[in-house]
């Protein structure tokens, strides 16, 4: 039996997940999300990662990026790496791709703040 | 000197004040919104990771989405907003109020007939917790250390140790992380977490970041710049256990201690505070006991869900829009000593108090409880839990109007353990 907390939402139910004969039985969720979630968990464990990217702006020296879906949890550290090699060069905006079909994983990396298109209206640098 | 005049002037540009800035407009109030800093959209401007929308727009955006979601709305409406503007005083007048703020553009005075106080809430710093030895730098917020990392995009720690269990000390420990930071791990005196139960798997444990409860910093090593921290075991009255120090080599302790409401503008108008929230006394309108002063966000009480946030803002812009001078006719919601607090913790019976939005948290962790409201001794509302823990805010939404209330009507909040009322049946 597993201990699973579940993060699809903020009630955070803590769950216990069993397999047994290839039948995964949960208690303890108050909605299927919380079912699936437990499935994916020992099956094939997923996450989201948000971080920030640099850009060529001395006004914005970073701007938000996250991931458009979900990315297997042992990946998390591959996906870091390759928005840490980025640096944004054009006033991208909330929503536009930043790394597209990241690492082949069937997500973009994407923007998630108008800050750059903002300050670029009010006079920014470049 | 400039001056003019509004409905509503909304002091602070955060998602509180937006919402409530929003709604004000949309119920005809001429509305103006203050903010000290340049860009609109509060603490979420830093508050880069997701989880942010689940209950409002049912997606899980990050922080900057939300907010500037939020902005979309407010610059559609040509709400105007001064930014970089910072209020300095309030005065209360005969018509309402008078609102001094500085800019570089110099002093200005604005006038309204009432007032949504939507400040936010401050960080407990380093002075209110009590740690031996020197002050080297490299002692700092849990905040601070988001405002660096992700506005600033510089490293504050390479290898660090988190003071506290609080939610943003919990973000930062898995955003530093991914950064290539080493968390040594998060120490919390008390003997249960402060953070979400999900921001306890997602930040720390599907990092392998240990959470000790029952431990905290005694003291702090180095001179200009901090070179280690001395963790010690705490008794059940968290003072700490004599022979259980062990010295942690890192160069950051960052702290993520508490949340206050910041109320300093409130007080100074004489709005009365409740000890329990750290924020404003109010009632089913969120007013606050001086009348035509409103108060919401983290400014009311500290929330975790700025979902929350915006919803009660939301109910404040309005109020605050339809508001007119009525004598109060208050009427206590009594909270027994098993919540941590009710908000609001009073009802206006002069006012519409047909849905109310009642928000708490429970003292302890209860499982399997049954919150019971009763108007003079009869059950007017019951609802079962199948867990409460203090972390995780609970709302309700309650319709007083219908309960025949009175000024004299004794109303109680209670939290009933299930295992007792089926031992006393
Ligand atoms: C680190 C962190 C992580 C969080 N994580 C989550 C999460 O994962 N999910 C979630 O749903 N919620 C989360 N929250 C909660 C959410 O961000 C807050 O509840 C929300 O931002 C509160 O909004 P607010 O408008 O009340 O306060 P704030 O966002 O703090 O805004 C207050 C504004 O008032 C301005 N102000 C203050 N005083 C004055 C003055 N005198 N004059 C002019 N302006 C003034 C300030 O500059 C500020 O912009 C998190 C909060 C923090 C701090
Ligand atoms: S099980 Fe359902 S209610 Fe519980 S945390 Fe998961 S999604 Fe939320």
């Amino acid at each position: 039996m597993k201990e699973i907390t579940c993060i699809v939402c903020p009630r955070g139910c803590r769950m216990q997940a069993a397999e047994e004969n290839g039948v995964i039985t949960v208690v303890g969720n108050s909605c299927k999300r919380g079912y699936d979630f437990a499935v994916s968990e020992l099956t094939d464990p997923k996450r989201t990662v948000c971080s920030t990217v640099r850009t060529a702006f001395p006004d914005v020296p970073v701007l938000p990026v996250r991931v458009s879906g979900e990315i297997p949890k042992a990946r998390i550290f591959d996906v870091m790496r390759q928005i840490g090699a980025v640096c944004v060069k054009v006033r991208l905006g909330r929503g536009d791709t930043v790394i597209e079909n990241v690492l082949d994983l069937g997500v973009d990396v994407i923007a998630t703040s108008d800050i750059l298109i903002e300050n670029g209206k009010a006079g920014g640098n470049i | 000197m400039t001056n003019d005049r509004y409905d509503v002037i909304v002091i602070g540009g955060g998602p509180a004040g937006l919402a409530a800035a929003v709604s004000a407009h949309d119920n005809d109030a001429r509305v103006l919104l203050i903010e000290r800093e340049a860009r609109l959209g509060g603490i979420l401007k830093q508050c880069i990771h997701d989880g942010f929308g689940l209950l409002r727009f049912g997606e899980k955006l990050s922080g900057p989405e939300y907010a500037e979601r939020y902005i979309d709305m407010f610059r559609a409406r040509d709400i105007p907003a001064l930014t970089l503007t910072f209020v300095t005083k309030i005065v209360k007048t005969e018509q309402g109020f008078e609102v001094h703020a500085v800019n570089r553009q110099g002093i200005s005075v604005h006038y309204a007939h009432a007032l949504v106080l939507a400040t936010g809430c401050r960080e407990r710093t380093a002075k209110q917790v009590f740690i031996h030895g020197t002050r080297p730098s490299g002692v700092f917020t849990a905040g601070t250390a988001q405002h660096f990392v992700n506005l600033l995009g510089e490293m504050p720690a390479k290898k660090c140790v988190i003071l506290g269990s609080g939610d943003i000390g919990l973000i930062m420990a898995r955003r530093l992380t991914l950064e290539g930071a080493r968390v040594l791990g998060v120490y919390e005196a008390k003997p249960t977490p402060s953070g979400l139960t999900r921001n306890l798997q997602q930040c720390l444990y599907d990092y392998d970041i240990p959470l000790h409860l029952s431990h905290t910093v005694t003291r702090v090593f180095g001179v200009d710049r901090l070179e280690g921290v001395e963790i010690s075991e705490v008794d059940e009255n968290m003072k700490p256990i004599p022979g259980t120090q062990t010295r942690l080599d890192c160069d950051a302790l960052i702290l993520s201690v508490g949340l206050i409401p910041e109320n300093e503008l409130a007080e100074s108008l004489g709005v009365e505070i409740d000890p329990k929230t750290k924020g404003p006394y109010c009632d089913g309108q969120c007013m606050t006991g001086v009348p035509g002063v409103f108060s919401c966000g983290n400014a009311l009480h500290v929330n975790d869900l700025v979902d929350y946030v915006s919803e009660n803002a939301a109910a404040a812009g309005k109020a605050a829009a339809l508001y007119t001078p009525a004598p109060q006719k208050y009427v206590p919601l009594h909270a027994d000593g098993s919540f941590l607090y009710i908000v609001p913790q009073r009802l206006d019976l002069n006012r519409d108090n047909t849905k109310v939005a009642v928000y708490f948290r429970s003292g302890g962790d209860f499982n399997k409880t049954r919150l019971s409201v009763t108007a003079d001794g009869r059950e007017v509302f019951a609802k079962k839990y199948a867990f409460l823990r203090p972390p995780e805010m609970e709302k309700l939404e309650l319709d007083f109007g219908a309960f025949g209330l009175t000024e004299e009507s004794d109303i109680r909040f209670a939290l009933q353990l299930q295992a007792e009322k089926e031992r006393e049946a």
